[in-house]
């Protein structure tokens, strides 16, 4: 007797069962409805999410902490960060040029607090190179996972979506217009000098405005104008402006004056704002043991191969002497890579590249464990640190968060510090990682796609970010003899009362070390005939001291230091000495900080642009656009071009007359 | 130009490209349909049951993440659907009968070759589930005892002790009817 197995094998191989032609494409069909509805939706939802998130400020954590990565300067990583970031990893999860931050330029020496105008064309002073970061960062993109679905690779960003448009087959998806919501507001109206000759508002570090509004031109949809912040869009991208001198002053600020792109006659007034930085050199060794979550949970491409390549970007930061281990939770518990010095980069990779998610058993003494290696290897005045990352599955071996929080924090005043790197979304326990976090003198960080990990790993370790100035309120007294008018382009959401200034009490916006940030007023100059407001008949033009006659606005800066409760004051006039003749004398981070505004300002609807139009705006960001290491402004021109072909689109129809979605 | 394999499909479909997702159905629309009619033992459901895989998908595949083969990723979750549609089926205690409607048409009288190869068929519609799937995808579908574990959510050893236990089986029912293997 033959073997059954075997003659049911040929039994059925003699009969096998082919779908009908009919019954195979109904169900193709089916299902290509389907994709398309699920990713319309998905991306949409999810990016309304997070936008929403961001707004409500809900990630703003960063702790006061000591040193290294800890720092709030995570808070412009992640305000960059969310929406787009997620948005994009949607879109092509891994394959986003990263659009990440370069080292900040050094500088040493001691000055005045605040700088004169010194960034002319020729101090392009990024440091140029992108650092041996960017060719292994390259090699992190370009590794097995994470190939890129387009077979893009991390090419500059205009051009990665244009080609992503392109490739998509049957063009884009339907999507509906104007159902997302956003707060409402008006821009800044011109203000009558005369009448009104103090501006004041809080500085901005957001920036998930431009995040949402590259989303959505993606989509080859104009973002609705509320969504568009200017000041978020300008603040996206990092500056060339002169660093401060010391840590005395914290921050400096440079100034410049050009004639605005679109109306000849009137002037901008650009600001600029830029943190101390502190010198990497002067780096501490860092012990750092990674506790990486590695439960079934994980087993998602924005969970461990995410993490993985997050904490090889972390590596590329770190100095040959630091020390690396890796310790897993969950699944496969245990001790991954014994603590190992980073000049062995290929043993960590490989310890990393091994970590697998799987199973759900509780690796019992995972943080113990962690911490115990931490101990071990103890660095006197180094970086002590466990670094947690994991969705929010707090499997670590201790159970009950009180008694997770408590243990954290005696580990903190031993002097090894936790920081948590959350991944993933769905079970991700937001309060939890804040506490432990809080706890363990560190700070969390949610992670959604490779460049946010740039963003936030990469870019605070190079820089050792930490808070150095909060609460940085900007006021600005117009010189009614020189300046008629003036409008506050963007920060509408910012706006404070003049009093406000020199209230301690009044919150404003903090600045981490490293941070930059631009605020742009148009100016119409007294005498120039293009005024907006008709002057009045019965009031009297107040005299001026001629002393003045010279200056067009006086500048102050009010901050507090981390630690200090009272504010300091800088101070500085803006004079004619500030302003360039033309557009094209102009500073470069000027001229491109315009073209944004510019942008910003089309996209609500140019009300006060006149016919300045998209081309224009793309031509000066192109002329502007400098050494552009890491594609960001590049990118910036590709969604110029893509707002002008969404523009020419017609609008579809307001939401209460479409039936269905 | 060589064709992309099924994993960089299943990637690039994950990520929201169409055409990787259209070009994965096409490659293995056949096969979810095969198991379909080899585990639920009728045609129509078997349409039915690839079509709620094919809609299923790319929900599915957003989460998808290389770690073994496409295929045996595919088959888990066809198996797994085939799994739910039987419980349904249960519930209205149509399998059986639905299985042998199929089959009538080509009940034995032909010749003897090929009465057995329909007999040997429709024993594969008397086994459990269970086993049935087992022996699908190891004799049909070519999957090894270790892969075909994969899937199915146990051990080679398990999958192994199954074909034992077909065997078995029919042996069984050929002896009861006596019908000569």
């Amino acid at each position: 007797m033959n073997d059954e197995i075997e003659r049911l094998q040929s039994a059925l191989r003699a009969n096998r069962p082919s779908p009908s032609a009919e019954v195979q494409e109904r169900a193709l069909a089916a299902a290509l409805a389907a994709f398309d509805d699920h990713h319309r939706t998905r991306s949409k939802d999810a990016v309304q999410a997070e936008y929403d998130n961001r707004r409500r400020g809900v990630w703003w954590l960063f702790l006061p902490v000591s040193n290294w990565w800890s720092r709030p300067a995570f808070a412009s990583a992640i305000t960059l960060g969310l929406a787009a970031v997620l948005f994009v990893a949607y879109l092509r999860p891994f394959t986003q040029p990263p659009p990440p931050f370069p080292a900040p330029p050094l500088r040493s020496g001691f000055g005045a607090s605040i700088q004169e105008q010194d960034w002319g064309e020729e101090q392009d002073d990024w440091q140029g190179e992108p650092p041996d970061t960017l060719s292994s960062l390259t090699g992190v993109f370009t590794s097995e996972e994470s190939a890129p679905p387009l077979g893009l690779r991390a090419a500059p960003g205009g051009r990665a979506m244009h080609s992503r448009t392109a490739d998509r087959a049957g063009g884009p998806a339907f999507r509906d217009q104007g159902r997302d919501r956003f707060t409402a507001f008006d821009p800044n109206p011109v203000k009558v000098t005369a009448e009104e000759p103090v501006s004041t508002f809080s500085i901005d570090v957001d920036t998930a405005s431009y995040a949402f509004m590259r989303a959505s031109l993606n989509q080859m949809v104009l973002p609705s104008q509320d969504a568009v912040r200017i000041e978020e869009l300008i603040n996206y991208f990092p500056y060339n402006y002169s660093l401060p001198d010391s840590r005395e002053a914290p921050f400096a600020a440079s100034v410049a004056v050009l004639p605005a792109p679109w109306n000849p006659t009137n002037r901008l007034l650009h600001i600029g704002i830029r943190g101390y930085t502190q010198d990497p050199g002067a780096a501490k060794q860092a012990n750092l043991v990674f506790l990486v979550d590695t439960s079934g949970s994980m087993n998602a491409p924005n969970k461990l191969p995410l993490l993985v390549n997050s904490l090889k970007l972390l590596l590329e930061t770190l100095t040959p002497q630091d020390r690396v281990a890796v310790v897993t939770y969950a699944g496969a518990a245990g001790v991954a890579l014994p603590p190992t010095p980073v000049a062995e980069k290929p043993r960590i990779h490989a310890a990393l590249d091994r970590l697998g998610a799987g199973g759900s058993t509780a690796g019992a003494e995972g943080i113990r464990q962690a911490y115990l290696l931490a101990e071990e290897h103890f660095v006197a005045d180094g970086i002590n640190r466990v670094v947690l990352a994991t969705d929010g599955d707090f499997n670590v071996g201790i159970i009950d968060p009180q008694a997770l929080t408590g243990f954290v924090s005696r580990k903190r005043n031993s002097g090894v510090y936790l920081s948590v790197l959350g991944f993933g979304m769905g079970n991700y326990n937001d309060d939890v990682m804040q506490r432990l976090a809080q706890n363990g003198n560190g700070n969390a960080v949610y992670i959604d796609s490779l460049s946010e990990a740039r963003k936030a790993l990469s870019e605070e370790a190079t820089a050792l970010l930490f808070p150095i100035a909060k609460d940085v309120k900007i006021q600005v007294e117009f010189n009614p003899a020189t300046v008629s008018e003036y409008r506050l382009i963007g920060y509408e959401t910012r706006m404070l009362r003049r009093e406000d200034f020199s209230n301690d009490q009044v919150d404003a916006g903090d600045i981490g070390a490293g941070h930059i940030v631009t605020a742009i007023y148009e100016l119409t100059p007294a005498g120039s005939g293009a005024e907006r407001t008709a002057p009045l008949r019965y009031q009297a033009a107040a005299p001026v001291d001629s002393a003045f006659k010279d200056e067009l606005a006086f500048l102050k800066i009010r901050y507090k230091l981390p630690e200090e409760e009272t504010s300091k004051l800088i101070t500085r006039p803006v004079t004619s000495a500030d302003a360039a003749t033309s557009v094209a004398a102009a500073p470069r981070e000027a001229r491109f900080a315009a073209a944004v505004a510019a942008f910003g300002q089309l996209l609500r609807g140019g009300r006060y642009i006149g016919d300045y139009d998209y081309n224009d705006v793309a031509a000066l960001a192109q002329d502007a656009r400098g050494q552009d290491p890491y594609g960001y402004r590049a990118e910036f021109i590709g969604l110029v071009k893509l707002a002008e072909s969404a523009a020419a689109l017609a609008p579809l129809p307001p939401p209460d007359t479409i039936n269905g979605p | 130009m060589t064709e992309p394999s099924d994993d960089a499909l299943a990637i690039r479909a994950g990520a929201g490209d169409r055409e990787a997702f259209a070009e994965l159905l096409k490659r293995h629309y056949d096969r979810m349909f095969r198991i379909g009619v080899r585990v639920l033992g009728d045609a129509d459901a078997a349409a039915d049951l690839a079509q709620e895989v094919c809609v299923g998908l790319p929900g599915k595949l957003t989460s998808y993440r290389r770690e073994g083969r496409f295929t045996t990723w595919l088959y888990r979750v066809v198996v797994n659907a085939a799994r739910d549609a039987l419980r349904r089926a249960a519930t209205r205690r149509r399998l059986e009968s639905d299985y042998t409607a199929l089959k009538a048409p080509d009940r034995p009288g032909h010749s003897p070759v090929e009465s057995e190869s329909v007999w040997l068929r429709q024993a594969l519609g008397r086994l459990s589930a269970e086993l049935r799937t087992t022996v699908i995808l190891v004799i049909e579908e070519g999957l090894g005892h270790a892969e075909a574990g994969k899937v199915l959510g146990v051990t080679a050893a398990t999958v192994s002790w199954r074909m034992h236990k077909v065997r078995k089986c029919l042996r069984a029912y050929a002896v009861k009817e006596e019908v000569v293997l």
